[in-house]
């Protein structure tokens, strides 16, 4: 016995518009099929985590409970921007090595169709009398007058200061991560979007922020992913097809970000994501190396380029030269983001990071159908959230 | 009689216009809003110190499509000025690709953002390129 937690269980629902489900619908029928993949019922979880961020007040995980099982156990609600799903699983493998209890449930849930651009919301109109107000002493909206608050500015800002800090990149090149992303996507029954995308069709749609065009950003769409949890232990009382279908959960790691020049001027996505991916790597005793697969956090395609070296899937600075290798790609030597990624498979973001997990468990169980990495033994899923969070998991398959 | 106010305090217009940092008396730090502490090192007394009014671009995006009420495109930039990272858009530049680049040196500039019902007006800062 060890105090390893395995995923017994774990689905995503398809993403993309559901307008007939509501939150409710799409967490209970995430969770319906993770407990009936993992072989087990609400009464056999201790703990219920759960994440959603769009949904307005009141806790997802109770409103939950209501529909698919009232058993008293302790519920997490977990938010922690497009780290949420990760957080919620987390939770539940928290509660697992904690010891007080043999099964965890982890759900992420959003309805984002439609909700358009990912922004900080509207800038109110300016009032009639310049009065200073907040932290700035602002006497009027500073988004789009002091830089941009908008998502994709921000992902667009992060992929040019690696261009500027190592060179290689360019409009192009960006879009052609897209265009990888896309063309993956055609072959994922549940991705929003799976159609694929020729280089000129992404370079010449509409502009968001330099250098991503509306296909290079991630999809907003409806979605949930759920994941049941086990201990060593428990998982050796189960049936050995369970035990032959689990995944072990060999690195869990959150990490927010530590002080950096600049980091409350412009995001610093790569320290915390590099942070958590040593952590991970020394956690699970693999290295990027060992990896057959990568679901990483393509929220734009300025990101995905940044992450092949905060992930350290190449040598520092050489991210440019990792993409133009071609090992990216699924038929590559470091697959990413097989699933077709934030920009087509879709982003309901406290989905996302449980969805990661579910696509490389996918591979890891040799049941990704056309799209299944061969002989996939391991793989790490990871996400991040501005403010920030990020969440890394390196998943092995079961001897 | 017209009178004058900065788009955010940290933006000082006399004599010449510059920003003001809040500066971590310990480590060094620096911040442009009003703190409770140190992010870096927990200290909690500040000086504020001039930030160079020069700089180099570090990342810029172009955007295109922004929250409503924000007049596009426009060019939002990280600007280096001599260690001290600024958020900026950057200004009296055509935002296009082309006449935008990493590394370019820019210089800091004010603008109008408005003029209130007191007849206040209100000045904003950004950087624009320092031409050869
Ligand atoms: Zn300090």
């Amino acid at each position: 016995m060890s105090d390893d937690v395995w995923i017994l269980g774990i689905t995503m629902t398809k993403f993309g518009k559901r307008p007939d489900e509501d939150t409710i619908d799409l967490a209970a029928e995430a969770v319906h099929a993770a407990l009936a993949d993992g072989g087990v019922t609400m009464a056999d979880m201790g703990i219920l985590a759960a994440g959603n961020l769009m949904g307005g007040a009141g806790g997802i995980g109770q409103a939950l409970q209501k529909q698919v099982g009232q058993t008293g156990i302790p519920v997490y609600n977990v938010a922690n921007a497009c780290a949420t799903g990760a957080t919620a699983l987390r939770t539940a493998i928290m509660a697992i090595k904690a010891g007080e209890c043999d099964y965890g449930l982890a759900v992420g849930v959003e309805k984002l169709s439609g909700v358009g651009l990912l922004a900080g919301g509207s800038r109110a109109a300016d009032r009639d009398e310049w009065t200073p107000h907040g932290r700035y002493g602002a006497v009027a909206g500073v988004d789009g007058r002091i830089g941009t608050e908008t998502m994709p500015g921000v992902f667009a800002q992060v992929g040019m200061e690696y261009g500027h800090k190592y060179g290689g990149t360019s409009f192009e090149l960006f879009a052609r991560i897209s265009e990888k992303n896309h063309s993956h996507s055609t072959l994922n029954p549940l991705a929003a979007y799976s159609k694929k995308m020729s280089l000129d069709e992404i370079m010449n749609d509409i502009m968001i922020a330099y250098p991503n065009t509306r296909p290079m950003c991630s999809a907003n769409c409806d979605g949930a992913a759920a994941a049941v949890v086990v201990s060593d232990a428990k998982l050796k009382t189960l049936s050995l097809e369970q035990q032959r279908r689990a995944v072990k959960v060999s690195a869990s790691v959150l990490t927010t970000d530590p002080w950096q020049e600049a980091c409350q001027i412009l995001p610093d996505v790569n320290t915390l994501t590099r942070n958590a991916a040593k952590q991970a790597y020394e956690a699970a005793g693999i290295g990027p190396e060992d990896l057959d697969l990568v679901e990483l956090h393509d929220c734009f395609a300025t990101a995905e380029l940044v992450h092949y070296d905060n992930l350290m899937l190449c040598e520092e600075g050489g991210a440019v030269d990792l993409f133009e290798s071609g090992a990216t790609w699924r038929d590559g030597s470091m697959p990413v983001n097989v699933s077709g990624g934030l920009e087509s498979k879709g982003h309901p973001i406290s989905a996302t990071g449980i969805a990661n997990i579910w696509e490389v468990c996918h591979h890891l169980r040799g049941e990704a159908g056309p799209r299944q990495i061969e002989n996939a033994k391991v793989g790490l899923a990871h996400v991040i959230g501005l403010g920030s969070a990020c969440g890394v998991h390196i998943l092995e398959r079961a001897a | 009689m017209s009178s004058r106010v900065p788009l955010v305090d940290y933006l000082a217009l006399e004599p010449e216009p510059h920003l003001v940092a809040h500066e971590c008396v310990s480590c060094g730090a620096r911040y442009f809003d009003r703190r409770n502490g140190c992010a870096n090192c927990f200290g909690t007394e500040f000086h504020d110190v001039d930030v160079a009014t020069t700089g180099e671009v570090r990342a810029f995006t172009i955007v295109a499509y922004a929250a409503p009420g924000i007049e596009t495109p426009f060019v939002a930039a990280v600007v280096d000025c001599e260690g001290t990272s600024v958020r900026a858009n950057l200004i009296n530049v055509t935002p296009d690709p082309e006449h935008v680049s990493l590394g370019m040196k820019v210089r800091l500039a004010t603008n109008s953002v408005g003029t209130d019902a007191a007849g206040t007006e209100a000045i904003g800062f950004g950087f624009e390129p320092i031409s050869n």
